[in-house]
C-alpha cells in the first residue's frame, strides 16, 4: 500500500486515472467473479431439475436445450442474477408503490417497525448504558442479564412476543417493533458503556477541579466523547433492528413487509421471489448504514474532526 | 484612551467574581511582590501525610509535610519522580486525601476551597475538549459555573489575547501546537479568576526554546495578575528561574528536605540564569535533592 501510493506522487499525470483505477477495479472484479460463480452454481443446481422437466414430457432436448432451461426456469432450485435483477426491478417500479405486489409497499412496512424498534432500542441501550455507569452494583446485576438476552434466539422468542403481546391487546406495528428494539439495544448499550467511560481521566480531574455537577459532567463531557461509539454503535444497530422487524413479521403469519414476502415465497415455492425480496432487504440495510453514516459525518465536521 | 482601556482589561485588577470566594481576601494584585507586611498564608498546611496501600505494600507519599505559602508567592515543588510534588498539589487541589493533617487553603478546608472555586490547576497534558474550538474550551469552566453569556465571551476574549492567543477562537485544539494548546489551557485555569493557580509540570512535555518562552510568559502573567501559583517541575532552572520560594522534596518517604527562598527582581529575564546568584542557588538546589537520593542507591 505504501509504495503504490508512493508511486502515485512520483507519477502525477496519472494520478488521478490511477486513483480512480485503484479504487474501482478491485470492487468491480469481485463483484463480476461473484456473478459469475452464481451463474455457474445456478447451471449446476437447475440442471437435474430442468432435465427431468424435459424428460417428463418426453420432448426431444439438447445440452443447448437444458442450459437455456437453467437461466430461465419459473421454480429454480437457485435463480439466475438476472432472474432475481428483474423480479427485484419488477416489484419496485413494476407496481403502484401500495399494491400489495409491489416490493416498495413491503419496504415501507418493514421500515416502519425498523425506524420505532430503532428508535426504542437506541432509547433503551442508551439508558441502560446510563444506569450502568454510574452504578458499579448495577452494573454487576444488570450486565449477565443484558449477555444472556443476546443468547436466545430470536426466532424462538419472536412468537413469544407476538403471542404475549398479542394478549394484552398489542397488535401490528408495536410488537414488531418491541422484537426489533429487543435485538438492537444491545450493541448500543455495550458501546455507550464504552463511550460514556472513555473520557481521558485528566479532563475528569478538570471537571472536579471546577466543581461540575453529575449533569454537566454528563452532558459536558461523557456525552460528547461517547459520539464516536454511539455512531459505532448505531451503524450495527440499525441493521440488526432490520433483521429484528423481518423476522418478528415471520410469525406473524405474513401480511406485509419483507419477512412476509419471504414467507410467502417459501410457502409456494417462489424461490425468484424469495430472492428478490433478500436483495430489497439487502438494498435497506446498506441504505440505512448509509444514512446513519451521513448523519455521523455531519456530527464530526461540527465537532472538529479531521 | 481606548487604548489604555484595553490594556486594563487585559492585566488590570480582576474583578472579585461572586463564585471565587475572594471575600476573605481583596485582591493583592497591585501589591508588589515583595510587600513587607505579612501576608495572608493561602496554603497552610500542617503534618500532611498521605499512605497508599499498594499490592507492594505501604507506600508513603507524603510524610508529614509542612508548608505555608503566602498570597502572591511563586512556589516551585522540585524533587525526583515519586517524591510526593504531584500528590502534594493534588491535596491541596483535594483531588486527593490526606492520610492526616490539617490543611487550610484560602483559609478554608481543601474541600471547601474546590468548591468555592479557588484555583485553576494545569495538567502537564492541556486535556483540551477536542470536540471544541479553542473559545468554546476556555468557555467550559465558565458555562459550568454558570457565568453570563456575555461576560463568557468577554472573558474567552480577554484571556485568549492575554496568552497571546487571539485570532485563534474558531480553531479546533488539534489545529494548534503543544506549546499553544498549553497556553490555552492555562487560560482556562484562569478564565475563571480564581485565587491560586496550581500547574503540575504544565512544561514538562515541552521542548526546551519553547519552554523557555512559556517561562517568561508566566512570569509576565504572574506578575500582572499576582495571583499566587504553586509550581510543579523536574527543571532546576526552570524552578529558580520563575520562583519567590523553592521547596525541594525527596522519596519513599515524601517529604520536605530545603525551602529555598529566591528574590530575584521581578523584570528578570532569561539570561539571569547565567549570573552567579542564579547558580549558587541552583547550587543549593540541586545538592539538597542530591541529599535526598543519597540514601537511596
Amino acid at each position: 500500500m505504501t509504495s503504490s501510493s508512493l508511486a502515485l506522487r512520483v507519477r502525477a499525470p496519472s494520478a488521478f486515472r490511477q486513483a480512480v483505477v485503484e479504487r474501482y477495479v478491485p470492487v468491480v472484479t469481485m463483484v463480476l467473479a461473484l456473478i459469475a460463480i452464481w451463474y455457474v452454481a445456478a447451471v449446476a443446481m437447475n440442471w437435474t431439475l430442468v432435465r427431468d422437466g424435459f424428460e417428463r414430457e418426453e420432448t426431444p432436448y439438447a445440452v443447448s436445450d437444458v442450459l437455456a432451461g437453467t437461466m430461465d426456469a419459473a421454480r429454480p432450485l437457485l435463480p439466475a442474477p438476472h432472474q432475481v435483477i428483474n423480479a427485484f426491478v419488477d416489484g419496485v417500479f413494476g407496481y403502484p408503490p401500495l399494491a400489495p405486489r409491489s416490493l416498495i409497499y413491503h419496504s415501507l412496512v418493514t421500515l416502519s417497525a425498523t425506524f420505532l424498534g430503532f428508535i426504542l432500542g437506541a432509547l433503551f441501550g442508551i439508558a441502560l448504558a446510563l444506569i450502568i455507569v454510574h452504578s458499579r452494583v448495577l452494573e454487576r446485576s444488570l450486565l449477565p442479564w443484558i449477555i444472556c438476552s443476546q443468547m436466545v434466539p430470536v426466532l424462538a422468542l419472536a412468537p413469544i412476543f407476538i403471542v404475549v403481546l398479542g394478549a394484552i391487546g398489542l397488535q401490528g406495528l408495536l410488537p414488531k417493533s418491541i422484537i426489533s428494539a429487543y435485538l438492537c439495544f444491545f450493541p448500543i448499550a455495550i458501546g455507550m458503556v464504552k463511550g460514556f467511560t472513555s473520557p481521558d481521566p485528566l479532563q475528569v480531574e478538570l471537571m472536579r477541579t471546577w466543581s461540575a455537577t453529575p449533569r454537566q459532567v454528563l452532558w459536558k463531557l461523557r456525552w460528547p466523547a461517547s459520539v464516536p461509539y454511539l455512531f459505532a454503535s448505531l451503524k450495527v444497530a440499525i441493521t440488526i433492528s432490520l433483521i429484528g422487524a423481518i423476522v418478528a413479521e415471520l410469525p406473524t403469519g405474513g401480511e406485509a413487509g419483507i419477512g412476509a414476502r419471504l414467507l410467502a415465497g417459501s410457502y409456494y415455492g417462489q424461490t425468484i421471489q424469495i430472492w428478490a425480496a433478500l436483495v430489497a432487504a439487502a438494498v435497506l440495510a446498506s441504505s440505512l448504514i448509509g444514512i446513519v453514516g451521513l448523519i455521523e459525518r455531519g456530527v464530526n465536521h461540527r465537532m472538529g474532526a479531521h | 484612551m481606548p487604548l489604555q482601556k484595553a490594556r486594563m482589561s487585559i492585566i488590570g485588577e480582576p474583578k472579585p467574581i461572586p463564585p471565587t470566594g475572594d471575600a476573605v481576601s481583596p485582591s493583592s494584585s497591585g501589591s508588589s511582590v515583595t510587600g513587607a507586611q505579612p501576608r495572608r498564608l493561602v496554603v497552610d498546611a500542617q503534618h500532611i501525610s498521605l499512605t497508599f496501600e499498594t499490592a507492594d505494600g505501604r507506600v508513603d507519599a507524603l510524610a508529614d509535610v509542612n508548608l505555608g505559602v503566602a498570597d502572591g508567592e511563586f512556589v516551585s515543588f522540585i524533587g525526583p519522580s515519586g517524591c510526593g510534588k504531584t500528590t502534594m498539589l493534588r491535596v491541596i487541589a483535594d483531588l486527593q486525601q490526606p492520610t492526616s493533617g490539617t490543611l487550610l487553603v484560602n483559609g478554608m478546608t481543601a474541600e471547601n476551597a474546590r468548591l468555592a472555586r479557588s484555583y485553576g490547576y494545569v495538567f502537564q497534558a492541556p486535556a483540551l475538549f477536542p470536540w471544541r474550538t479553542i473559545e468554546k474550551n476556555l468557555k467550559l469552566p465558565l458555562e459550568i459555573m454558570g457565568f453570563s453569556e456575555s461576560e463568557q465571551t468577554i472573558r474567552a476574549e480577554r484571556y485568549l489575547a492575554m496568552v497571546n492567543l487571539k485570532g485563534f477562537e474558531r480553531k479546533f485544539p488539534w489545529q494548534l501546537s503543544g506549546g499553544m494548546q498549553q497556553r490555552v489551557s492555562i487560560a482556562r485555569a484562569l478564565s475563571f479568576d480564581p485565587a491560586m493557580l496550581l500547574m503540575d509540570e504544565p512544561f514538562g512535555a515541552l521542548d526546551e526554546i519553547v519552554r523557555d518562552h512559556l517561562n517568561e510568559q508566566l512570569l509576565q502573567l504572574w506578575k500582572s495578575m499576582g495571583k499566587t501559583v504553586l509550581f510543579v517541575t523536574h527543571s532546576i532552572p526552570e524552578a529558580v528561574f520563575l520562583s519567590t520560594k523553592i521547596v525541594v522534596m525527596s522519596p519513599r518517604p515524601g517529604r520536605i528536605i530545603d525551602v529555598i527562598d529566591c528574590d530575584f527582581p521581578a523584570d528578570r529575564s532569561l539570561e539571569i540564569r547565567e549570573t552567579p546568584e542564579f547558580l549558587k542557588i541552583a547550587q543549593r538546589v540541586r545538592n539538597g535533592l542530591r541529599a535526598g537520593h543519597s540514601y537511596d542507591e
